[in-house]
């Protein structure tokens, strides 16, 4: 049998489906839409607190984790819709453009946290 | 060889219901990858100091970032809740013959969902 690289990215999309279904909706409520809306005190996301929150090696670990994987899950997912919607021809050049995305934030997060 | 590709127009999917589900359910993940995006850019005005960070706060207040926000909330809650409703589909549980029932399996995901947001929101609210 052929040697395929699918099985890396299906396991990047299947952990970035997790962390997007467990984690994004309770960071959109908190941030997107909570805070602007007031419903949190008004020192909730203060400068200070979330600089030393972010700190803290495990929150950088944990922010590294809830941007890349999503993004690879993003990556898998489009790129076999574009191809749905009738790109076929452009099958190649469309999954190295979506998986280049998801490895430039990936590079970008990780330079962002610890660079 | 070249494989014989039957022709579809693109809008296929506007046909029928469960194929306009299926194409919300790929769409969902345009929302979260951009929302994550957004997420990256707060942190790096994090990085570039207070008043870097407290415009990207003020920014989040303009109704644009706000229906933004709204619309993306309900595009990852169906991403939830379709991922979620597979999990059975993906792994079949059996003890001995019998296959454990679908909401067995899917019962714990709600779970985690509720435990996991409560201690992201206990972490970031303090």
């Amino acid at each position: 049998m052929a040697k395929s690289n699918e099985p890396i990215w299906w396991s990047l999309f299947s952990a970035g489906g997790v962390v997007a279904a467990l984690l994004v909706p309770i960071h959109i409520v908190l941030f997107g839409i909570a805070w602007p809306l007031g419903m949190l005190p008004a020192d909730a996301l203060e400068f200070s607190r979330m600089q030393a929150l972010l700190a803290h090696p495990l929150t950088r670990l944990y922010c590294f984790v809830l941007i890349s994987l999503p993004l690879f899950h993003w990556a898998h997912r489009f790129r076999f819709t574009l191809v749905d919607l009738g790109l076929h021809g452009a099958a190649m050049l469309i999954a190295v453009l979506c998986y280049g995305a998801a490895i430039a934030g990936t590079i970008v997060a990780a330079l962002t946290l610890w660079g | 060889m070249k494989p014989y590709i039957r022709p579809m127009p693109a809008t296929w999917w506007l046909k029928r219901s469960p194929y306009l589900l299926f194409m919300i359910r790929e769409l969902t993940s345009v929302f979260v990858a951009a929302y994550v995006v957004i997420f990256l850019l707060m942190i790096r005005s994090l990085n570039e100091g207070q008043a870097a960070y407290e415009a990207c706060l003020e920014s989040l207040k303009s109704p644009l970032a706000i229906v933004f926000h709204m619309v993306a909330l309900a595009f990852a809650l169906f991403h939830t809740i379709t991922w979620f409703h597979l999990t059975p589909k993906a792994m079949a549980v059996r003890i001995g013959e019998e296959r454990v029932k679908p909401a067995l399996i899917i019962a714990p995901n709600y779970v985690a969902w509720a435990v996991l947001s409560a201690i992201v929101a206990w972490f970031i609210l303090g």
